[in-house]
């Protein structure tokens, strides 16, 4: 069992958890996840590790209440326990001496780029980040962000803060930079990170992306996350979830990853039916 | 249902000297349950078929057996309605006797041996290794054996399954400190993420789990070796690793189509069902799809599970296997389940590609029909291919279930580790023994993907070599 330190919405749809779980704390390296299972029935989900603490043994996750298994989540209350966080899992994304390195994060996505902008820095990257949200009042971690780059760009839909617009200002943020951008990693939905990696492609920049799929083990046993990168078959959980983002075949990743979409709504509506009767 | 009281009738009947069955649920009901199939031995039957035993002066049966447990011994307890010091027998070779009563290939092992083998039929020493495992579960918790003084010394084992349990079972016994670390969120391998309810009920497997933890084990589950800590790291707090990871990185037959909507990976499909009870949704969170036609690629035991799964969740199922029915490796005992259950066995049959429709869905597979030619390197006759002989089934889930080999995870992580070309773990085969120093490795991710007693018997070799190693310097006080 590992207790929940921690669990609060950041913004609307979008909590933070903070478990204790000192053995994924001490070897956890920036863009690896866990599995979690909420409770003994729960499904297992993969959420990237966004933040952790070895010393105090903690990490943390930030995700979207979408589903039956994340509202489980979210239903639990700091002291609660969750049945499994088991990791860290994948590999760590690649880290060196780049040059300029933007990260781009939305949703998720902006949490999960922070421990990657700030390893890139301490190997004295230039750093810019750029985040991505519907409105002003979706932004969260902009102060840890900007403590973790050289620049903060945000990009706003309704342009409440930054640049109006969405993933699409990309092109414009890029060609504006001072310093010619030397490689691109995006973390967020998949919609999000494809928009971007078209993007970039005409442009040469290379591009790592970290793909969102069905997981059940998380460590290469049922291959639920195959993807074809390349041309080629991989499976995100052990090959991934980094891949270079204009290899990626992204309309097979959004059909395997609504494989169980009918599923998912129908047994959402049957928890909430649960939740509301007496 | 069986009388359980160990009371032996007085006065036998007739003497019948044909081999005994054992009940099964009928084939039409239980194609729609997940309940167990084979019912087991009542004790009058299992005393009846016990005392057909010849007693071998030179037991065969013993050869057959890959953890060599003293059958006839065992087996005489039960003619004379002794099941307890049965048990107590057959614990002192196997740990697991419940289990492999249900899963070991006993044909081709202790049974194949047997003297009665043409004469009405070999003893049912599998049946009778079931009856005394669950006669001793219906007794309430099984008695725990004696430990040995603890020797301070501790040994790591990654995996839960077969292998590892075994293995953890002799050390602890020994005195040894033993902690297993397991993967996934519950102890069991295979048997618990592979093998199906109706096959191998997973109070069983809990139970012989609960019986390790009774003795001593300590278990350590959500714990992935070669990411949440190295093997290098056990190294530093533990006398000796075992390596017991099992074969579980899946294979897919080469072909277009395979990362379509509806094709699975057997471990998927079965540790969807097994594991995260997908036959319970929406009770159960894990969704598996309720698929109208599958098709199950392979002729194994697991392509057997597979199939008789998807039947059990509604489906029409067909397995497709490139040779003929005589050369499919699944135990015979459960291609017969199969069949009568009502799954549709196409033989000389090989997909060659799969099809979709416009949503990227399994729509059905083009095939090829093949011939047998002459036998290959393993004795079976090979199939060929026939020209243009190419045809269309459909379906709407493709399961492929053609074999597994290891996770590479340990190896990746793991300097000094000897690797095979196939991904196994190289060892020493009498001991289990690495390449690599503290270090032994046994069960699937050495042998490749093989059977659960085979595991087993791996897990005893490490042990008594672990034991043997941790028991040797400077004339380290352990019972021998």
């Amino acid at each position: 069992m590992f207790q929940l330190l921690e669990n609060k919405m950041l913004v609307p749809n979008l909590n933070l958890a903070v478990f204790k779980a000192p053995e994924v704390a001490a070897a956890a390296q920036p863009g690896q996840f866990v599995i979690i299972r909420p409770r003994e029935d729960s499904e297992r989900i993969p959420m990237t590790i966004s933040d952790w603490d070895a010393q105090r043994g903690t990490i943390s996750v930030v995700y979207m209440v979408v589903g039956k298994t994340t509202a489980e989540l979210a239903g639990l209350a700091a002291g609660d326990s969750a049945a499994t966080v088991v990791g860290p899992l994948g590999n760590p994304m690649e880290l060196a001496h780049f040059g300029h390195v933007v990260c781009v994060g939305g949703c998720y996505g902006i949490a999960s780029i922070y421990p990657i902008a700030l390893a890139l820095k301490a190997l004295d990257n230039r750093v810019t980040v750029v985040i991505e949200a519907r409105s002003a009042t979706m932004l969260y971690w902009q102060k840890k962000l900007r403590s973790a780059a050289d620049e903060l760009i945000v990009i706003t839909r309704d342009g409440t803060q930054g640049l109006p617009g969405h993933i699409d200002r990309l092109p414009g943020i890029l060609a504006g930079l001072a310093e010619p951008a030397d490689r691109v990693i995006i973390n967020g939905c998949n919609y999000l990170m494809m928009r971007g990696a078209q993007a970039t492609r005409p442009l040469g920049i290379r591009t790592i992306v970290s793909l969102n799929t069905l997981m059940i083990d998380g460590t290469g046993m049922c291959g639920v996350c195959r993807c074809t990168v390349a041309g080629t078959t991989k499976f995100a959980c052990v090959d991934g979830p980094h891949f270079d983002g204009h290899e990626v075949d992204w309309d097979e990743i959004a059909r395997r990853r609504q494989a169980y979409l009918g599923e998912e709504v129908q047994t959402l509506v049957s928890s909430r039916a649960e939740r509301m009767s007496p | 249902m069986s009388d359980q009281s160990g009371q032996v009738p007085k006065t036998p009947r007739k003497l019948d000297l044909h081999r005994r069955e054992m009940p099964k649920q009928e084939a039409a009901v239980r194609r729609r349950n997940f309940s167990e199939v084979a019912l087991g031995y009542a004790a009058e039957t299992a005393v009846e078929e016990a005392r057909r035993c010849l007693q071998c002066k030179k037991p065969s049966c013993v050869n057959g057996c890959p953890v060599n447990i003293n059958i006839p011994a065992f087996i005489h307890a039960i003619a004379e309605g002794d099941f307890q010091s049965g048990v107590r027998t057959l614990k002192r070779d196997n740990s697991l006797p419940s289990v492999c009563g249900r899963v070991c290939p006993q044909e081709d092992q202790c049974e194949k041996e047997c003297v009665l083998v043409k004469r009405r039929g070999e003893v049912a020493i599998g049946r009778l290794e079931r009856f005394l495992g669950d006669w001793e579960a219906a007794q309430g918790p099984a008695e725990l054996p004696e430990r040995a003084q603890p020797t301070g010394k501790k040994v790591a084992i990654v995996g839960g399954g077969p292998a590892g349990l075994t293995a953890a079972a002799d050390l602890v016994k020994l005195g040894h400190e033993v902690v297993i670390y397991e993967a996934l969120h519950k102890m069991g391998g295979v048997l618990s993420y592979g093998i199906p309810e109706f096959r191998l009920p997973k109070r069983i497997v809990d139970r012989e789990v609960e019986y390790l933890r009774r003795l001593g084990v300590e278990m350590r589950t959500d714990f992935v070796v070669g990411k949440t800590r190295s093997v290098d790291r056990l190294l530093e707090t533990f006398d000796a690793v075992f390596l017991a990871t099992g074969a579980g990185l899946p294979w897919f037959m080469e072909m277009d189509g395979n990362n379509m909507n509806g094709v699975y990976s057997a471990n998927e499909y079965l540790t969807r069902v097994n594991l995260m009870k997908a036959s319970d949704f929406p009770r159960a969170s894990t969704p598996i799809k309720p698929h109208k036609r599958v098709a199950v690629l392979g002729g194994g035991n697991v392509a057997m599970d597979c199939a008789r799964t998807a039947l059990r969740l509604g489906g029409e199922v067909m397995v497709l296997y490139r040779r003929s029915r005589v050369e499919m490796p699944a135990r015979l005992e459960e291609i017969e389940n199969a069949e009568e259950e009502g799954v549709i066995f196409r033989y000389l049959t090989l997909p060659i590609r799969t099809l979709g429709d416009e949503q990227h869905r399994v729509s059905g597979l083009e095939c090829l029909r093949m011939e047998l030619g002459e036998p290959d390197a393993s004795g079976r006759r090979s199939p060929v291919k026939v020209p243009n002989s190419e045809f269309i089934l459909p379906f709407d889930c493709v399961i492929h279930a053609i074999g597994n080999s290891p996770n590479p995870l340990i190896a990746a992580t793991t300097p000094d580790l000897s690797i095979s070309r196939k991904g196994t773990i190289v060892v020493d085969p009498e001991t289990g023994k690495s390449s690599k120093e503290r270090v032994w490795a046994g069960g699937d991710v050495a042998s490749g993907a093989a059977t659960v007693i085979n595991a087993m018997g791996a897990g005893r070799r490490a042990a008594k070599s672990i034991h043997d190693y941790l028991c040797q310097p400077d004339g380290w006080n352990c019972e021998k």
